[in-house]
């Protein structure tokens, strides 16, 4: 593949964590707080698990992480920039380096699955002739080579996650953060796509997993973040 | 895999649901143009009226009981035709007041005693024209009696009149225009609550503000565009067939003549553009709005 990410235009700091959360505090509306006191930091290049019951606010975490939310207390910085005191302007270019799989896919559901993995591509400003082999390539490597012209309505639940997988990495972007990326799929696939996440890991991603799959966790062997009733109680035990 | 592949609409077609949009906007383009071109019509028909009655004095010439009717009027126009300011005179003839009366008095030939007025048409100069008092004193000691229709006394209040219409008119223009604002700014609005998860996908992969603005300003500018040509080509239609049928009736009752000049026609497709313009405009402005409201 051979795409390159846009110029942020941000002054980022190279030598800074990807991402740091200092006693982070998140709460919808005036609703009960659902993350507390949240710290941590990520180096850049690490690979790491997020874990925890469901309800102890994984979900929220990564959706602080991806800027969809902002939080209501606490400070958060990607690659060393204070996302509180970012203007609306800035948030998209910081965005664009971070790749994200969602639990429900959010796959448009009139766009091919080729159109739904080149959006990234498509938003950054690339012209579909450069990167139109690289997305066949990596529908073959998902298991989707067949369905590059098929709508998401048409694909199982596996073959959706697939797509949704394949279009957070297209852009090979810094931060990867995946929320049950395995969740739909068999485990042969599902050692299959932690392949692809380890891969882009070893060239200079940094990879944060959302997960409940114990066994998966096991199997990799890298540093695991566990939340509790909003609450991180462990940071960097290795499974 | 070496096939072209041309990549899709991010905004999916929504042509079921734009139909109606559509109409309303052509609709609402078409009574637009129909008032602006109501409003040249006034235009034209109020610098015809005026022009007309500034530079014509009507005398109606009564003969005395037992004169003949024909010399007083000849006569009068002689006499008024050495005023200063006069240019011409034009001595109408009986049968031409008879005309005139007969929406009252019927079809039926009139006896020749009976009293016709003559009327007699001063054309003068509309910068110097004799006045009124001047025309009663020269026939003051005439055989006959003269009465003055001074025209220019009421052009002034059929100016007002006229340029009251002309100003309505151009302000219905006004608010049917700001209406389809109003109808394109709610649609938009719609269909972003409606396309929602476009609008949240391209945010989440990074797409700025004015990418996801300009899929929805380049949505409703077409739309527009295209209610915009319909409705200004209908009013067009409807104005030359409304200017041809209604014509007779207009010339009777001093209605402005509907039919387009060659200004509108150049006019008429410049309101599918404007119209365009003005579904883009509001469209942008709903949508920034709503995103700015939606996403911090």
């Amino acid at each position: 593949m051979d795409q390159t990410h846009a110029d942020t235009g941000l002054d980022l700091d190279p030598d800074a964590p990807a991402i740091r959360f200092d006693t982070v505090g998140m709460r919808y509306g005036r609703g009960p707080e659902v993350l507390s006191d949240v710290s941590f930091e990520l180096a850049r290049g690490s690979f790491q698990f997020l874990t925890g019951p469901s309800g102890a606010g994984k979900t929220s975490l990564l959706r602080l992480i991806y800027l969809a939310e902002r939080p209501s207390r606490g400070l958060i910085s990607l690659f060393g920039q204070d996302t509180s005191i970012m203007g609306r302007d800035d948030l998209p270019a910081l965005r664009r380096r971070i790749g994200v799989v969602f639990q429900d896919f959010r796959l448009l559901s009139h766009l091919s699955v080729f159109d739904n993995v080149a959006l990234p591509l498509r938003v950054a400003g690339q012209r579909v002739a450069g990167y139109r082999e690289d997305i066949v390539e990596l529908l073959n490597w998902v298991g989707l080579g067949h369905q590059v012209d098929a709508l998401p309505a048409t694909l199982s639940g596996g073959e959706q996650q697939r797509a949704a997988i394949a279009r957070a990495v297209v852009s090979r972007p810094e931060i990867l953060i995946a929320d049950e990326p395995t969740g739909n799929v068999d485990p042969d696939m599902a050692r299959r796509l932690l392949r692809l996440f380890v891969e882009l890991n070893r060239l200079g991603t940094t990879v944060l997993i959302a997960s409940h799959d114990i066994s998966l966790i096991r199997s990799m062997k890298v540093p695991v973040l566990e939340l509790a009733d909003g609450r991180l109680i462990t940071k960097t035990r290795t499974a | 895999m070496t096939q072209k592949r041309r990549p899709a609409p991010l905004l999916p077609p929504e042509a079921g649901r734009d139909l109606p949009l559509l109409a309303v906007c052509a609709i609402l383009v078409f009574l637009a143009c129909l008032a602006v071109i109501g409003a040249a019509g006034t235009w034209r028909a109020s610098d015809a009226w005026t022009s007309q009655l500034d530079s014509e004095i009507t005398l109606q010439v009564i003969a005395a009981d037992g004169t003949d009717s024909e010399e007083a009027a000849e006569e009068a126009g002689r006499l008024a035709g050495g005023l200063p300011g006069v240019i011409s005179v034009e001595v109408r003839s009986r049968a031409a007041s008879e005309a005139l009366l007969r929406p009252w008095l019927g079809g039926a030939s009139l006896p020749d005693d009976f009293p016709v007025p003559r009327l007699v048409t001063l054309n003068v100069d509309p910068e110097n024209p004799p006045l009124a008092s001047a025309i009663e004193t020269l026939f003051a000691d005439a055989a006959y009696r003269v009465i003055v229709d001074d025209n220019r006394l009421w052009a002034a209040a059929l100016s007002r009149a006229s340029a009251t219409v002309r100003w309505f008119a151009i302000g219905l223009a006004a608010l049917v225009c700001a209406a389809a604002a109003a109808v394109i700014a709610f649609a938009a609005r719609a269909a972003l609550s409606m396309r929602r998860d476009v609008a949240e996908a391209l945010h989440l992969v990074g797409a700025p503000d004015r990418f996801i603005v300009g899929l929805f300003q380049e949505r409703f500018f077409l739309l527009g565009l295209k209610a915009g040509a319909a409705g200004s080509l209908l009013a067009l239609g409807s104005a030359f067939a409304l200017g041809e049928i209604g014509g007779t009736a207009g010339a009777i009752f001093f209605l402005p003549s509907l039919l387009p000049g060659w200004g509108a026609i150049v006019i008429l497709p410049l309101a599918a553009f404007a119209s365009g313009l003005v579904a883009a405009i509001s469209a942008r402005l709903a949508i920034v709005t709503a995103l700015h409201k939606r996403w911090s």
